[in-house]
């Protein structure tokens, strides 16, 4: 078979505990986005709208919803006789056998399957982040500038680039320093966690790295920083577009409440950039006679008989009548019943939401307390929890399973 | 499940009678439902019913029925053993291509017929619509020892309208449901109990059939193979409550369509256990911007909606500017419904344009058509 020129790596491995219940039986790239994806969708649709059609899927945590949802790649056209997606978890070698200790160590453990396609170029991608982006144009540059590494960046506002792995560059465009996280930026460049490596030169430094034992093999921390110091010719790709970090609770509601609308921050309305997933096979939806729905987003199956107002309901969801959801976010196959009121929440797969809930109301005095750190306004209901008949579930209360209760 | 049949299914019915609809494609690829094509609700039966091996005999403006099939790998038809076959006509020194009947198309494909192993075939038409598990039928078939099983529906409910009779086969059946009389587009049919297109026989007795009437100058599988061979063989029939839709005429076509709005149909033919395979297209989710909204209407994916919908079908991508007003009408795929257009009992085809504030209405015994790609 011949070689390819570039393979991708979606590190998918982190079990995302700020979003806390969402993660609790599957990765983070497998959590709902958008009304019919899942977040993995945009890197793999990014990937093969770009013309990379090898990709490996590196994960740890709970794989069995990711490797139900990929399947053989067809959803995304790569079913591939030369290529293709593949999940790659770890496994015991004839001398040791670890878990993934790392992001850089991951890739470390997975040299042989990128050496199967002898590739020129890695792309490393993160799998919880929602953008749309031609990484042939990330690796145009990468080639042009004779680059040993290319991380994508963008600009982000001055006072949030604390939060972020800041790229400090000369005026080529050279990264002369990376700073994790600084207290006093000197740019706002961050980094995007998408790199392109020239394939020999991410050999060298992840095997020095594997044998550093302060190192935490993580690529933003010990990788990146070796190079830059080593003397490697690292450069940075500014991106410009629409990218969201969804790994909090409140950035997965904004990032859903982002598609709304008659010109929303991202748009998925985009023939020359589809973004792919797996089809639910199921009819379109169908909206009752006494229905009300309003700058909402409505997938397939979907049968509602109340009212939807700046919400997002995946495919499957059905809507009693009288039922209210406002500025929400309903995943698939989840049950809204008569005249119950859900306002600013996600609410998870397969949820049965009973006759007139309160979901999101008013926090009482006398309300038992409860932990809102994770959630802050937005109410959690986990995946497959029943909801009875006019229970309240106040603002930013999650609902999960209770083993010592038999249930909630 | 069944693992004791394969499927073969005619396409090439000449329905004048769908007019505009039928004009660039053959029935089986008319669009039904919002997001499906005639064709998908019996190729999906067979898939759900575990039968592997599907023929699908094309004849008149197949292209777009091939196009909407590729490779069958949405039916999960895309196998190594078995799988979906689409027969187009060839020509041979005996075969002209183009076919005078459902027995010539047949027997032009009695390759395919013989290459099967399994022992039954179940034999349908593309212009039924019903969602069902043949198994139950096969089993049927085999258990009475029948030569031939017919599908049929009890049709006293619905009205009779000559003017729209097309492949009108009804039946009688005895007690033990066996058939006593078959007659083809009867003046005056003497009951209500009518073929779904569909049948079960042996693959072996299929081959004698189309071989025994085209060596009587025979063409028509009903007339000349049925109604003929009535008293010959034994027939029995397999009766079937379920909704079913035949697509006759342009009327049928519509309110087999507006009858999906009614929340029992909807769970018949959308029945979640038996599901309707079709293309899948990557579409977006429907988006209601602003005052969008929709009522009594079935939305397809990849629609944006800024206007009014009531009672009315909208297939995949439909947009509909701000408004607008879409009122008992069936909007095929991809068509531009510009603001302040006012639409009642409409039939746009795939494709259409209606330019702002343009005003459309047909009558509900007489929707208009737009055919494919009109820009108004």
């Amino acid at each position: 078979m011949p070689g390819k020129k570039i393979v991708a790596m979606l590190l998918a491995g982190g079990q995302g505990s700020r979003l806390g219940e969402l993660t609790k039986s599957m990765a983070k790239p497998a959590v709902p986005f958008g009304g019919k994806y899942r977040i993995i969708d945009f890197p793999l649709s990014n990937c093969v709208n770009s013309g990379i059609d090898t990709v490996g899927v590196l994960t740890q945590y709970e794989p069995l919803a990711l490797n139900a949802y990929l399947g053989s790649g067809q959803a995304w056209d790569l079913d591939r006789m030369n290529g293709g997606v593949f999940v790659l978890p770890p496994y015991v070698r004839e001398q040791s056998g670890e878990w993934y200790s790392g992001t850089a160590n991951a890739i470390y453990q997975n040299l042989p399957f990128i050496e199967q396609y002898d590739p020129e170029y890695v792309l490393i991608l993160s799998g919880d982040h929602i953008y749309k982006m031609d990484y042939s144009k990330m690796l145009e540059i990468h080639i042009a500038k004779g680059a040993d590494a290319t991380i994508a960046v963008l600009d982000v506002p001055l006072e949030e680039a604390h939060r972020f792995g800041i790229m400090n560059t000369d005026d080529s465009g050279r990264i002369v320093e990376f700073e994790e996280k600084p207290k006093e930026p000197k740019s706002t460049k961050a980094s995007m966690g998408i790199y392109v490596f020239s394939r020999d030169v991410l050999k060298k430094y992840l095997v020095e790295d594997t044998h550093k034992t302060e190192s935490e093999h993580d690529f933003g921390k010990n990788v990146i920083p070796a190079m830059i110091n080593g003397g490697a010719k690292v450069f940075a790709w500014e991106f410009h577009g629409y990218w969201r970090d969804v790994g909090t609770i409140a950035s997965l509601w904004e990032a859903n409440m982002d598609l709304l609308g008659l010109s929303p921050q991202f748009n998925l309305y985009d023939k020359e950039w589809r973004i792919y997933s797996r089809s639910p096979i199921m009819p379109p939806h169908y909206m009752g006679a006494d229905a009300q729905v309003e700058n909402s987003i409505v997938s397939e199956g979907c049968a509602v008989h109340g009212s939807v107002k700046k919400s997002v309901l995946f495919e499957g969801v059905r809507v009693e009548s009288g039922a209210v959801i406002e500025d929400s976010v309903i995943m698939p196959n989840t049950l809204i019943g008569a005249g119950a009121v859900i306002k600013k929440a996600i609410i998870g797969e397969h949820v049965r939401i009973g006759a007139g809930a309160l979901i999101g109301c008013e926090r009482l005095p006398d309300d038992a307390p409860y932990d809102t750190r994770l959630t802050g306004d937005i109410t959690l209901v986990a995946n497959s929890m029943s909801i009875r008949e006019g229970e309240r579930v106040p603002v930013g209360k999650v609902i999960r399973f209770d083993p010592a209760n038999g249930g909630n | 499940m069944t693992n004791n049949a394969f499927g073969l299914i005619y396409t090439g019915e000449a329905n004048a009678q769908l007019r505009e609809l039928t004009f660039s494609r053959s029935v089986a690829a008319v669009p039904f439902g919002g997001r499906y094509r005639a064709i998908d609700f019996v190729l999906s039966n067979m898939v759900n019913s575990g039968i592997s091996s599907v023929g699908l005999i094309a004849q008149r403006n197949y292209h777009s029925l091939m196009d909407h099939l590729g490779s069958g790998k949405e039916w999960d038809l895309h196998r190594k053993r078995d799988g979906l076959f689409i027969l187009p006509p060839f020509v041979t020194k005996d075969n002209t291509g183009v076919y005078r009947g459902t027995v010539d198309a047949i027997r032009s494909v009695l390759g395919y017929v013989r290459r099967n192993n399994q022992r039954c075939v179940v034999l349908t038409g593309s212009h039924t619509i019903y969602n069902t598990d043949y198994s139950e039928m096969i089993r049927q078939h085999i258990d009475t020892g029948a030569d031939i099983t017919i599908m049929y529906s009890d049709e006293s409910q619905n009205s009779f309208d000559r003017s729209e009779q097309y492949d009108d086969l009804r039946l009688k059946v005895d007690e033990t449901g066996r058939i006593t009389e078959l007659t083809f587009n009867p003046l005056n049919p003497g009951t209500p109990l009518t073929g779904c297109d569909a049948y079960v026989m042996d693959r072996t007795l299929l081959e004698y059939l189309v071989e025994d009437a085209a060596a009587h100058g025979e063409f028509d599988f009903m007339q000349g193979v049925l109604v003929k061979n009535q008293h010959k063989f034994k027939f029995h029939g397999w009766r079937y409550d379920g909704y079913v839709a035949r697509l006759n005429s342009v009327m049928q076509y519509y309110r087999h369509n507006m009858n999906l709005l009614k929340p029992e149909v909807a769970a018949d033919l959308f029945n979640p256990d038996h599901p309707i395979y079709t293309k899948v297209k990557d579409e977006v989710p429907a988006s209601y911007i602003g005052g969008g909204c929709a009522r009594n209407s079935i939305v397809a994916d990849g629609c944006r909606i800024e206007g009014e919908v009531e009672n009315s079908i909208l297939f995949r991508g439909v947009q509909v500017g701000r408004g607008a007003r879409i009122k008992n009408s069936i909007i095929m795929q991809a068509s531009i419904i510009n603001p302040g257009c006012d639409l009642d009992y409409m039939v746009l085809d795939k494709g259409c344009q209606v330019l702002g504030g343009r005003r459309l209405a047909g009558y509900d015994s007489y929707p208009m058509i737009l055919r494919k790609g009109v820009v108004v």
